[in-house]
């Protein structure tokens, strides 16, 4: 015996779109070649929809929602690429530049960096607010990688990847707004925490926050999509 | 028609976007017949000319003399185009914000130097507290990241400013290019 599918159909930017319930907005445009700017999220890892890059107007309300964890509802109708919205992201992006010391000249991931990408991809030329120029540290305790906490932008691929595909949970969140900072363990230098050297989180940081040490001042390309072919191996288990 | 003022000016950058801009090779020949270059750190005119049609600044504001230099700029010229990243974002330069110049002029005056520690307090500028990009101190109008912009950027740039065609810079260059 089949069981029906629970079938939603919505418009997105115009277009009539069927989703499964469930799904959420980003999958769904996505599906349909719709794209939304993403920055925290990640195919193959859970959502939290943190960076608000992919936030989108939803008819008959005012709020904007994050489409990576806003889920489809029968008749919603969606606008994902609104003067509003595209002001709202190059907003979010300036303020990702001037928080902390990103020197895209001089950083590792210069080139390959999402952060970078998205900020050309949305037209940025300039940032209008002041940078910040806070003073950072730099972890290189481990033997294979680097944590430069002036590239981080806390989107939480590394705590994500670590808790949810290596099952090691070393990485976390310490601190609350503007201090917050990503930690190995209890913030023990990276070197001697319970770190397993699997290097996902490098592989899954969008920046030159996480890096490899054997790729230093060279070209530093990340390879996060091997994620989405393991969650497969691993469910056909 | 008149040819237009070009300036180019460099203020805390490493010239790199100058070297980047002769880079426009046989190119450069095309535009001297266009603009005519009235001030530029490869030219010999001392002082900002009064009336400049295009002024290219390169470098980000780290000193008095910079800050008093940019004013300058800006009220004598019509379009004031940021060069470079240094102009845009601060880059390099702006790396010594987090420790402060003191901790910079130590280092380089009195910990590495051998001979003669001191530093420097006549004829050279005081720096600033903090380095900032342009725009944070005066209008600039057009923004050209890069590190430098590329020979093509500055090309497909300035024939789109002179010719007042339609200027995609983004499509052009990005931070870091």
């Amino acid at each position: 015996m089949s069981v029906a599918v629970d079938v939603k159909t919505l418009v997105i930017d115009g277009q009539n779109v069927s989703a499964r319930a469930g799904q959420t907005i980003l999958e769904v445009a996505r599906e349909n070649k719709i794209d939304i700017p993403t920055l925290c999220h990640l195919d193959g890892l859970g959502d939290v929809g943190a960076c608000r890059l992919c936030l989108v107007e939803i008819k008959g309300t005012n709020k904007l929602l994050p489409a990576c964890v806003a889920t489809v509802e029968e008749g919603m109708e969606v606008e994902t690429a609104t003067d509003r919205l595209k002001k709202h992201r190059k907003t979010i992006l300036e303020l990702l530049f001037a928080e902390r010391n990103h020197i895209c000249s001089v950083c590792v991931a210069n080139g390959h960096c999402e952060l970078q990408a998205l900020g050309q991809q949305q037209g940025l030329t300039h940032v209008r607010l002041p940078y910040r120029n806070p003073e950072l540290t730099v972890d290189a305790s481990h033997e294979r990688f680097t944590l430069d906490h002036n590239r981080c932008i806390l989107c939480t691929r590394c705590v994500r990847v670590c808790a949810e595909i290596e099952g090691a949970h070393v990485w976390d969140v310490m601190g609350r707004g503007i201090n917050s900072s990503v930690i190995t363990d209890l913030n023990d230098p990276w070197g001697s925490s319970s770190c397993t050297r699997c290097g996902k989180c490098v592989q899954v940081c969008p920046t030159g926050a996480l890096f490899d040490k054997s790729k230093v001042g060279s070209d530093h390309p990340k390879y996060p999509d091997f994620l989405p072919w393991l969650n497969l191996m691993r469910e056909a288990q | 028609m008149s040819k237009l003022k070009l300036a180019t000016v460099w203020l805390d950058g490493c010239s790199g976007c100058h070297m980047s801009f002769l880079d426009m090779d046989e190119r450069l020949i095309e535009l001297a017949a266009l603009v005519d270059v009235v001030y530029s750190p490869i030219v010999d005119t001392k002082e900002f000319p009064d009336e400049v049609d295009i002024a290219l600044v390169e470098g980000a504001v780290a000193s008095v003399d910079d800050e008093k230099k940019i004013k300058k700029i800006r009220a004598h010229a019509k379009l004031l185009i940021a060069m470079g990243d240094c102009a845009v974002a601060g880059n390099v330069p702006s790396m010594r914000n987090p420790i402060g110049p003191e901790a910079i002029l130590e280092r380089a005056y009195i910990e590495n130097a051998d001979v003669q520690q001191q530093i420097p307090c006549v004829v050279v500028p005081k720096l600033l507290r903090v380095v900032r990009p342009i725009h944070e101190f005066v209008k600039v109008d057009v923004f050209l990241p890069g590190c430098p912009p590329s020979a093509d950027t500055f090309h497909a740039a300035l024939t789109a400013l002179i010719t007042g065609e339609p200027l995609d810079i983004p499509a052009l260059t990005r931070f870091g290019a």
